[in-house]
C-alpha cells in the first residue's frame, strides 16, 4: 500500500528535474509541419504574377462559403481575380480550396497568427493574401 | 521596561512581516514547483523568474470588487475571514525561530512569546481556525459553502486528535510544553530519531489539518464549487488564502520545532537553518499536492479514526514503555 505512494512521489520528483516542455510563445514559436493548414496564400507564377485565373472553383467548394471571387479579363485575354476575398472569421481552414484549385494558386500555409482587433481586418483581400508570405 | 516593550514590538513586527513575505512567496513557490512537476514553467512573466507575481496578485485582488451576497449574515460574513487569519498568524507567536543573543545588555530570545504552555496554546489557537471556516460557510447563505464548511470542520476535528496525540511522544521525552525547551532538548539528537512513527502521523494529520491535496475535500471543485469560500471575493477571498498558506507555514514550523531540532543546525546561522528546514517541509506539501489524488469522504474519515488514531495511541504507549524501561 505504501510502495505505490512512494513510487508516485518519486515520479513527480523526477519530473521536477526534467526540462519543461512549454514553448515560451511570443519569443519562441512552434515550428509547424509542412502540411499545417494556416493562413492562405495566393501564389505567384514564374514571372511573379498571380497564378489565380478566377475560375471560382474554390468559392464553389468552400463549405463555409467564405471565398468571394470576382473575375476580370486582362489585356491578353487572361482571366484574373479582380476581387478575391477570404473571410477568415468564417473560414474553417479545411483546405478544400487548395484541393480544388487546378492551378495550385491557393495554398494554406503555416501562419496561425491571424488575430486582429476588428472584424474588418479579418476579411483578407487579394493583395493581402498575395503578399501574406512575402516580406 | 521600555526596552522590553520595544524588543517585543520589534519581534512581533519581524515575525509578522516575515510571515507575510513567506506566505506571499509560498504561493509563487507552489505554482512554480507544481509547474515543474508537470513539466511546465509556472509563472515567469511578471519580473525576473516571475518574482513579482505575488505582488501583482495581491494588487489585483485588492482592486477586485468586494461583493457581499444578498441574504448573507453581514456581520459574520465579514468577521469570518478575520478570525481565520488572526488564528493562523497568532499561533506563530510560540515558534522559536533562532538562538537567543545579547544586544546592548538585553538578552533577546528569537521567539515572540516563550510561554510555558506553548504547545497547548498553539493547538488551542489553531483549533479556533475552524470557527472562521464554519462562520464563513454559514454566513454566505449558500448550500455549497455550508457543505464545504461542514466537511472542513468535521475533517479538522477528526484530524486534530491524531495531530495532538502524535505530539505527546515528544512531550513525554522533554517533559515540557514550552517550544523553546523542546528545541533546546534537541541540541544533540533530533526527535525524529526517537519518534519516527509520531512524526509520520503528525505529517499526515498536518496535511489534513491544512486541507491540502489528498485531504482537500473541503474545496473539491467538482462537488462544492470552492467549498466554504465560494461566495467570497476580493480581499476577503485573499484573506482565506493567506490563512491557508499561513497555516501550512505554522504546521511546517511546528514539525521542524518538534521533530527536526528547530533552529539547531550546522555551519549556517540558526535562523537560516530554521528557514531551510521550513522550506523543505513546504516543498513536501506541494510535492504531495502534485502527486496524490483526493480521498473520498468516507475514506478520509476511516483513515483518520481507524488508522491514524490507533497508531497515535500505539506510539504513545511504546514511548511510555521505552521511557519507563530506560529510567
Amino acid at each position: 500500500m505504501i510502495i505505490p505512494l512512494l513510487k508516485g512521489l518519486w515520479l513527480t520528483f523526477r519530473t521536477f528535474f526534467t526540462r519543461p516542455v512549454t514553448i515560451q510563445y511570443p519569443e519562441q514559436k512552434m515550428v509547424m509541419y509542412p502540411r499545417f493548414r494556416g493562413l492562405h496564400e495566393l501564389t505567384r507564377d514564374e514571372e511573379g504574377k498571380i497564378k489565380c485565373v478566377a475560375c471560382e472553383l474554390c468559392a464553389a467548394v468552400c463549405p463555409a462559403k467564405c471565398i468571394r471571387v470576382e473575375p476580370a479579363e486582362g489585356p491578353t485575354h487572361k482571366r484574373f481575380p479582380l476581387v478575391y476575398e477570404i473571410d477568415l472569421l468564417r473560414c474553417i481552414f479545411c483546405g478544400f480550396c487548395q484541393e480544388a484549385c487546378p492551378y495550385g494558386a491557393i495554398i494554406l500555409r503555416e501562419n496561425f497568427e491571424t488575430a486582429s482587433y476588428t472584424r474588418k481586418d479579418l476579411i483578407y483581400n487579394r493583395d493581402k493574401l498575395f503578399h501574406a508570405y512575402q516580406k | 521596561m521600555l526596552a522590553y516593550v520595544l524588543i517585543a514590538f520589534v519581534k512581533v513586527l519581524v515575525v509578522f512581516t516575515g510571515m507575510m513575505l513567506i506566505v506571499a512567496y509560498m504561493t509563487l513557490m507552489e505554482r512554480k514547483v507544481l509547474g515543474h512537476m508537470q513539466a511546465r514553467f509556472g509563472p515567469n512573466r511578471v519580473g525576473p523568474f516571475g518574482l513579482l507575481q505575488p505582488i501583482a496578485d495581491g494588487i489585483k485582488l485588492f482592486f477586485k470588487e468586494d461583493i457581499i451576497v444578498p441574504h448573507a449574515n453581514r456581520l459574520i460574513y465579514i468577521f469570518a475571514p478575520t478570525v481565520i487569519v488572526i488564528t493562523a498568524l497568532v499561533s506563530y507567536a510560540v515558534i522559536p525561530f533562532g538562538d537567543s543573543f545579547t544586544i546592548l545588555g538585553q538578552k533577546v530570545d528569537l521567539v515572540v512569546a516563550d510561554v510555558n504552555v506553548g504547545l497547548l496554546y498553539l493547538f488551542a489557537i489553531s483549533s479556533l481556525g475552524v470557527y472562521g471556516v464554519v462562520m464563513g460557510g454559514w454566513a454566505s447563505n449558500n448550500k455549497y459553502s455550508l457543505l464545504g464548511a461542514i466537511r472542513s470542520s468535521a475533517q479538522m476535528i477528526s484530524y486534530e486528535l491524531p495531530l495532538g496525540l502524535s505530539v505527546i511522544g515528544v512531550l513525554m521525552i522533554t517533559e515540557s510544553l514550552s517550544t523553546v525547551q523542546i528545541v533546546e532538548a534537541q541540541s544533540k539528537v533530533w526527535f525524529i530519531v526517537y519518534q519516527p512513527l509520531g512524526f509520520i502521523i503528525y505529517l499526515i494529520s498536518a496535511v489534513a489539518e491544512c486541507s491540502r491535496t489528498p485531504f482537500d475535500l473541503t474545496e473539491c471543485e467538482n462537488e462544492l464549487v470552492a467549498g466554504y469560500q465560494t461566495e467570497y471575493s476580493s480581499m476577503k477571498f485573499a484573506l482565506y488564502y493567506l490563512a491557508e498558506y499561513a497555516h501550512i507555514l505554522v504546521v511546517s514550523s511546528l514539525a521542524v520545532t518538534l521533530f527536526f531540532g528547530g533552529w539547531h543546525g550546522w555551519i549556517l546561522p540558526p535562523v537560516i537553518c530554521f528557514l531551510i528546514k521550513i522550506f523543505v517541509f513546504i516543498f513536501f506539501f506541494i510535492w504531495v499536492r502534485a502527486t496524490f489524488p483526493r480521498f473520498r469522504y468516507d475514506q478520509l474519515m476511516k483513515f483518520g479514526w481507524k488508522v491514524l488514531f490507533p497508531l497515535a495511541l500505539l506510539n504513545i504507549m511504546i514511548t511510555a514503555v521505552v521511557i519507563v524501561l530506560g529510567s
